[in-house]
């Protein structure tokens, strides 16, 4: 059936957070902003939540292989993650980064882990470390070795840009047992802190999301158990990369809703800003009538409709085992997008108001620019959906 | 939140409306919009889709299927996805039907529903819109004025649709000067009328396939109870919107799924022109906005037959898909390049029709 109400349960729990954030994250946000590298003491309260779902990183039932029905149609845990995520966002997409245990790793465990492994890393705090020095959005360029050692792995390489690098319990490590056999031998590999050999070289020092850690990993001769290895050891001539990519049809709508939640902030803000001015959408008024702002506010509100409507699609299909590449994709691509363009232009609309430090609009612009960029940059975004609709491998289009 | 499931109803309506599209609707919409013809046999062939007697009570001689705006969305979508002015013409009936279904009293539902439920097709037609810059669907200069037992109803409406094919015209008046949409009304007239005048064909861009007419009112005496008593003039507007909507995401869809095909098929420096980013990128654009559009729309339809008020979401899905499909119209052309521009390819009509969704409101309705 179609519908778009929400059930009672997500409702109660976004509102339960659209409190707490309003209480605990919003004032604290700004201090954290200018305290980059200092680590909020102030989320434990968050931990519970984080432990109980989103991006996985909770408890899981059986993972069985479900028959794909079409009249699947059932409202369920990613349906409420997204829900979470946004509200969360809507707080602070930065502070709600530093949470412990809403680590993008945690997706990566959840998605692949044996219930073995599951036992070890489903409830650590994981970061998710793939991008180097040479590679970003081309993740098959890794080159990070991973040299099995009796019963150990030996890593070997330097990973940038990780998100909860410093803070995290565990890292998920993309790395290559053969960079010869190009992407088929990339596989991830859980790196417990504290392992001998692992080290955090430094903390970056970023536009936003300040309160988020992001460190720079250095693997030297780091030895890690055989059985970290997630998923299929065995380097497939197919497959083996698509299974550690589809990690991402699960995140991109998470980071979709993070970019809705940062972007309905800045919405609400401005409107209220606007508001104080007497200045309100006259929804009655034919358009030739309206102000450039008014055209604005409406072309706002209609894209906020929109992104939730792709964020929320994507979560259904992986709500009910539909394959969601597609639409994930298209999540991202959208929601990054407008959701920049709004933060971008509420600045611009408040002027001096929307530049100042005193406020928290200038901060939310600059937090929300990585929503367009992480987990896939918008570009790669559009690049598997043109390959979807026309049904193209990357031989053809690349 | 949100699930996207169409149920067994709802897939039937897709799967039997997109077929007719196809087979029927796109070999003659060429032809239909180059002669500006409405073919006799197509008309028939739409009426056995019993498309007007669908949700009229049985006591009128309908099928009394339970409305909906969503089922109706889904439909208008797939009809429009074969062409919109002969969309437009399968669905006039619509037009009337669901005015009178919401609005009308029995006695004007015992008169002028059974026509819609006959054995030949007839259209139903709205007069609502009037030209001029900035029409402003608040603010109408025809006007309607008591005397007595009749009112007076004066004024000029454009884009009013197959006037020659329908028993009964709905139109929509100022009865407040100044009195905006609390002030207007809507009468039930006859196109044989004394006081109406009927010109036209109008020229118009695209669109072409169906006839819409100039329809002038001269001191036209209407009777007191032809005007719609439950008239609704929000809803009327937002239920018009969601069905220029869902016509506009069947326009848009059918640009995106031609351009997709051609780009496949069309070779530059050796590969298909999709095999470059720059064309690719332009088709992912149009893949993300047409299900944009579509889910807008189906959220206000959604609300509509949930009985919440639909006016803002109706507002806002309407002025994305307008939007949407003439752009995604426009990059249509692009991608075919100068072919694009060549009367022989559809997407040349679809640029045309689909520009038409910024000005028009009522000529869809669900």
């Amino acid at each position: 059936m179609i519908r778009f109400d929400k059930p009672e349960r997500i409702t109660a729990v976004s509102d339960m957070l659209h409190g707490m954030v309003t209480d605990i994250v919003r004032p604290i946000a700004r201090y954290y902003d200018d305290h980059e590298h200092e680590r909020p003491r102030e989320l434990e309260a968050f931990g519970p939540i984080m432990q109980a779902g989103l991006g996985g990183g909770g408890k899981r039932g059986k993972k069985e292989k479900k028959e794909l029905k079409p009249t699947d149609d059932r409202i369920g845990a990613n349906a409420m993650a997204v829900a979470a995520v946004e509200e969360l966002a809507w707080g602070d997409v930065g502070l709600m980064l530093a949470m412990p245990g809403g680590g993008l790793g945690n997706a990566a465990v959840d998605a692949v882990a044996t219930d073995e492994q599951y036992v070890r890393f489903g409830r650590k705090y994981c970061a998710m470390a793939i991008t180097e020095p040479g590679c970003g959005s081309d993740a098959s360029a890794v080159s990070t070795t991973a040299v099995p050692d009796g019963d150990a792995y030996i890593l070997n390489g330097e990973k940038i840009f990780v998100t909860d690098g410093d803070r995290c319990e565990a890292v998920v490590v993309w790395a290559t047992l053969d960079k010869s056999q190009g992407r088929a031998a990339i596989k991830s590999f859980v790196v417990e802190k504290g392992t001998p050999g692992l080290r955090v070289e430094k903390l970056e020092k970023k536009c936003g999301i300040r309160a988020s850690d992001t460190a720079t990993l250095v693997l030297e001769d780091c030895r890690i158990p055989r059985d970290n290895l997630l998923g299929d050891p065995e380097i497939l001539p197919e497959g083996g990369f698509k299974g550690v990519m589809q990690t991402f049809d699960n995140t991109r709508p998470l980071v979709a809703a993070m970019a809705l939640g940062c972007a309905r902030a800045a919405y609400e803000y401005t409107l209220q800003a606007l508001a104080r001015e007497g200045i309100t959408v006259r929804y009655d008024r034919p358009p030739l009538e309206r102000r450039v702002v008014e055209q604005e506010l409406l072309w706002m509100e209609t894209q906020l409709e929109v992104m939730r409507l792709h964020v929320e699609r994507s979560a259904w299909m992986a709500d009910n085992s539909r394959p969601n590449n597609l639409e994930a994709s298209m999540a991202k691509a959208k929601a990054g997008k407008a959701g920049n363009l709004i933060v971008q232009k509420c600045v611009e609309l408040l002027g001096s108001l929307g530049y100042s430090r005193e406020e928290l609009l200038e901060k939310w612009m600059r937090d929300n620019k990585v929503n367009d960029i992480y987990e896939g940059t918008q570009q790669i975004q559009m690049l598997v959906i043109a390959r979807r609709i026309l049904e193209y491998g990357r031989d053809m289009l690349s | 939140m949100s699930t996207f499931c169409l149920d067994e109803d709802q897939r039937q309506i897709q799967e039997s409306m997109h077929r007719f599209a196809v087979d029927v609707m796109r070999p003659i919409a060429r032809d239909c919009d180059e002669e500006a013809s409405l073919p006799e046999d197509f008309l028939a062939r739409a009426w056995d889709l019993g498309i007007g007697a669908s949700s009229v009570p049985e006591c009128f001689g309908g099928y009394a299927t339970p409305r909906s705006a969503l089922n109706n969305a889904i439909m208008t979508e797939e009809l429009a996805y074969g062409d919109l002015g002969l969309a437009c013409a399968v669905l006039a009936p619509q037009l009337c039907v669901l005015p009178l279904l919401e609005m009308g009293s029995v006695a004007q539902q015992e008169r002028y529903l059974p026509p819609f439920c006959g054995e030949s097709y007839v259209a139903g037609s709205l007069a609502l819109m009037e030209r001029r810059v900035g029409f402003d669907p608040s603010d109408l200069r025809t006007t309607a004025i008591r005397r007595g037992g009749t009112y007076v109803i004066d004024g000029t409406k454009c884009l009013v649709p197959l006037m020659r094919h329908s028993p009964a015209l709905i139109v929509v008046v100022s009865e407040v000067t100044g009195g905006g949409i609390p002030g207007c009304a809507a009468f039930i007239v006859e196109p044989t009328a004394r006081g109406v005048t009927i010109e036209g064909p109008e020229k118009n861009m695209g669109l072409s396939a169906l006839a819409t007419y100039s329809v002038r009112f001269e001191g036209c005496e209407v009777p007191a109870e032809n005007r719609l008593g439950a008239f609704d003039y929000n809803r009327l507007l937002a239920l018009g919107r969601i069905g220029l909507a869902a016509g506009a995401v069947g326009v848009a869809t059918a640009v995106k799924d031609y351009s997709i095909a051609y780009a496949k098929e069309r070779p530059a420096f050796g590969y298909p022109i999709a095999t470059r980013q720059t064309i690719a990128f332009m088709l992912a654009d149009m893949a993300i906005e047409v299900d944009s559009c579509r889910m807008l729309t189906w959220k206000a339809a959604w609300a509509a037959d949930r009985g919440d008020n639909p006016q803002r979401l109706a507002f806002l899905a309407k002025g994305y898909a307008a939007e949407q499909s003439f752009r995604i119209a426009d990059a249509g052309v692009s991608i075919l390049g100068g072919h694009g521009l060549i009367r022989e390819h559809p997407v040349e009509m679809w640029f045309r029709n689909a520009r038409a969704f910024c000005m028009l409101e009522g000529l869809l309705m669900v």
